[in-house]
């Protein structure tokens, strides 16, 4: 197993921390994983972005040419991305932010309104924990819920740890709203 | 401490710093290797050290060179443009015969080029950049782990060889979080009698670079650093090598090119086709002796770089016409492609078939 | 009957016993034995780490007893800085020369000063670049003519000679501040006490100090060495007044002694 993520957003929605507890969770699940956030041509186009591998393999580049997944956040992310994911691959993108939607027939597309399930939980900065959710639910072979969970603690520093409940239920609920889709 | 954290490389090498038992710490601001200052001007205090964020790069080299005139471990970090200017004091550092940790986070050039990872600066790290006949020990790790663990031996060879050690790591190998363990202290110490402590009880200590009585003075001094660059050549040699033993076709990379190369050996073996990486992890000594021994049972080598070709001197230099020598380079940034790799070899034992059945 | 005889001049043991290589009349010489001296009377001589510069005075530490540092052109108070952070029980002295301070190292000069670096800068003014044979200098008169402005230097096209005093008096952080000359014995005694002033200070880690001292340079100025001593009055004391710009210790050590 081997997949190569690029997770998009603007500034502040939690991209990079994304990254970085997916990263943790495997590596605590004996995976080998790389994190690298957005970086040099990659930081034109008003997106915030990171790349991260994890595989049961040793990782070659940090550096993602054609990821296998895409989570983006907002409509940038999708203009910028949706191009890039390899065939078959799967986008997952964040409906309550999106206006123009992804339009290809070789990927598996997944619409979330994870800004809204964030919403409800009185906070718009976590809707990267909804496409949390619906990544585990759709690719369950990365990493597990409990892991992802412990790994919150290990990642979000002590002066946030407080928010970890409303995460969590964020997380569940993206999870649950996101039904498996056989492959494109 | 022994747990694996998940950790940038950057961080990585600057807590290794640490570990190593650097306090003093000169730097000055450029992309991609802000993570060392920012993690540096946090962790000095916390361990009784210094950290000062320069005026400039020759400022920074500058307090590295007191520093380490004073017999403390000295670092600074910077990246390719940075590095330009920290020249003057490298070479004044290696005249001067004193030992301090250089690092290179490597990114595009020339001049303000862009902040993503290139291995542009082979030529500049491995010739040495500055004026004047010296060298500088130059180690090429290729993950956060190897930051960490060859920021250890930097330190021990600097004070081993009183020169300073260069970490030359593309800005992706920088800027990448990987698992790490972080490394113990080596448990080395070395006496340094030649420090500038106060004359009392003893002459007086000069350390400088200018050697000017008597006439010949200078040639001796260069002389006496050629036998410690001889001795360094002998003894300092590190590579690492995979799937070398029975392959027809030999890539040759450092750093993430490295990485990619060795990926590449993988699928090509799960073709069937006979593909090996050496790997140099000391860039200057350039591993001659080994890549000679790999490298003259194999049909070619090709070598791969994020430059348009520098470190393909140096194979080539090695080589000596005994086996042909290919090149793969990405520059700007880019990161060579892996199947442009798989390509280019499958391409070599295509035309071997051709030529097996033409004959 | 037994005669005492008591030295009423010998030289300081701070000051090695060594030919000087320094033209006639230049003023490098009382400079260094000015500081060899007040090293003595502070008793530090085995606690100093002198800086050498690029210059005339790049061979300082061949006339000083004490531990010597080279740095690169200009880099002095940076390498200060370094030595003193990794060694801030001893007495670091950067001793530069106008081109080195004021040129090439102009920024390293700022910044250490700016930073209230505990080091002592000795900044020799003889408003030429000597070393390299009289070229034009940031602290060159008006007029002055050198190798570079064989015509006298025009303001017009290279700018009016450098204060640096007055400049590191614009920044918070420095202690101690002076200009001194040493064109004639009177002036040599002041200098003298300005540099056992900036010294003192170091010893008691009150903070930056900064003397600068207008000196002669015949050889570049193609002149006889007394004609050189009577420039100084002339022609540089006017643009660079002798004064003392800041001495915060004594205004606090003034201060504490109104209190009590």
């Amino acid at each position: 197993m081997t997949e190569e993520l690029i997770i998009a957003g603007f500034g502040g929605q939690g991209v990079l921390l994304t990254g970085k507890l997916l990263c943790v969770a495997a590596m605590r699940q004996g995976k080998q994983v790389s994190h690298i956030p957005s970086y040099g041509a990659e930081m034109r186009g008003g997106t915030a972005n990171c790349s991260v591998v994890i595989s049961d393999e040793e990782i070659a580049s940090p550096v993602i040419e054609k990821p296998s997944i895409v989570i983006a956040l907002n409509g940038p992310s999708v203009a910028k991305f949706e191009p890039r994911v390899r065939p078959g691959g799967l986008l997952i993108w964040n409906s309550s932010l999106v206006k123009n939607p992804p339009t290809r027939k070789d990927l598996v597309l997944v619409s979330l309104d994870a800004t809204d399930l964030s919403l409800s939980e009185g906070t718009e900065r976590a809707a990267n924990m909804a496409a949390i959710g619906a990544l585990l639910k759709l690719k369950p072979g990365i990493v597990s819920v409990d892991a992802v969970e412990a790994a919150l603690d290990e990642v979000i520093s002590a002066r946030n740890r407080k928010h970890n409940p409303v995460n969590l239920r964020i997380l569940h609920a993206g999870f649950e709203k996101t039904h498996k889709v056989d492959a494109a | 401490m022994s747990e694996k954290v998940l950790m940038k490389g950057n961080e990585a090498l600057a807590e290794a710093a640490v570990i190593a038992g650097c306090r003093h710490y000169f730097a000055y601001p450029i992309t991609p290797q802000n993570e060392i200052p920012a993690y540096m001007s946090r962790r000095m205090p916390e361990v009784g050290g210094t950290f000062l964020q320069a005026e400039s790069e020759l400022a920074a080299i500058s307090m590295v060179l007191g520093a380490a005139a004073g017999g403390v471990r000295a670092m600074t970090s910077s990246s390719s443009p940075g590095i330009s200017l920290k020249q003057e004091g490298i070479s004044y550092i290696a005249g001067s015969e004193l030992p301090c940790v250089l690092v290179n986070i490597m990114r595009g050039g020339p001049g303000l080029g862009a902040i993503a990872g290139a291995q542009g600066d082979y030529f500049q790290a491995t010739r040495g950049g500055g004026n004047g006949d010296y060298r500088t020990i130059v180690l090429a790790p290729g993950s956060a782990q190897e930051l960490a663990d060859f920021t250890i031996e930097a330190f021990d060879l600097a004070d081993e060889y009183r020169m300073p050690v260069m970490i030359l790591a593309d800005g992706y190998i920088g800027q990448m979080s990987e698992p790490v363990v972080l490394p113990k202290p080596s448990g080395k110490s070395f006496e340094k009698p030649w420090a500038l402590t106060g004359a009392k009880g003893r002459k007086k200590n000069i350390i400088c670079s200018m050697k000017l009585i008597p006439d010949t003075a200078l040639e001796e001094h260069n002389l006496r650093l050629q036998e410690k660059y001889d001795l360094i050549t002998e003894k300092v040699h590190r590579v690492d090598t995979y799937m070398t033993d029975d392959a027809d076709w030999l890539v040759v990379a450092y750093g993430t090119s490295a990485r990619i190369a060795r990926k590449a050996v993988d699928r090509l073996r799960g073709e069937g086709i006979k593909a090996g990486l050496f790997r140099p992890l000391t860039l200057w000594p350039f591993p001659e002796k080994e890549l000679f021994e790999v490298g003259s049972k194999v049909q070619k080598i090709l070598t791969v770089e994020m430059s348009l070709g520098q470190m393909v001197e140096d194979v080539k230099l090695t080589m000596n016409g005994e086996v042909e020598v290919d090149f793969h380079g990405r520059a700007g940034g880019a990161v060579p492609a892996l199947d442009d790799i798989i390509e280019r070899i499958n391409g070599y034992e295509r035309e071997n078939h051709t030529h097996v059945q033409a004959s | 009957m037994s005669v005492k005889t008591i030295p009423m001049y010998k030289r300081p043991e701070s000051l090695s016993d060594v030919r000087t290589h320094y033209c006639a009349g230049c003023g490098h010489g009382i400079i260094h034995k000015l500081i060899a001296e007040v090293l003595d009377e502070l008793e530090l001589r085995e606690k100093t780490i002198v800086i050498a510069p690029v210059g005339c005075s790049v061979l300082i530490y061949n006339y000083l007893e004490v531990d010597g540092l080279e740095a690169a052109h200009g880099r002095a108070p940076a390498v200060a800085t370094g030595i003193k952070r990794a060694r801030p029980e001893m007495l670091v002295i950067s001793y530069q020369g106008d081109g080195d301070l004021l040129a090439i190292g102009t920024g390293e000069t700022v910044h250490a000063a700016n930073r209230g670096e505990d080091i002592s800068v000795i900044f020799v003014n003889n408003a030429i670049y000597g070393m390299t044979g009289g070229q034009l200098a940031p602290t060159t008169l008006v007029g002055q003519k050198t190798l570079t402005s064989p015509a006298g230097r025009n303001s017009a096209d290279v700018g009016f000679p450098i204060r640096a005093c007055e400049m590191l008096d614009t920044l918070e952080a420095p202690a101690y501040i002076e200009r001194t000359s040493v064109h004639n014995p009177g002036a040599i005694r002041k200098t003298k006490k300005a540099i056992f002033k900036a010294l003192k200070y170091q010893k008691e880690g009150r903070g930056y100090s900064f003397v600068e001292i207008l000196s002669m340079c015949p050889t570049n100025w193609g002149v006889q060495p007394p004609e050189a001593a009577d420039w100084v009055k002339s022609d540089m004391v006017p643009w660079y007044p002798l004064k003392k710009f800041r001495d915060r210790p004594a205004d606090e050590d003034a201060d504490k002694e109104k209190a009590s």
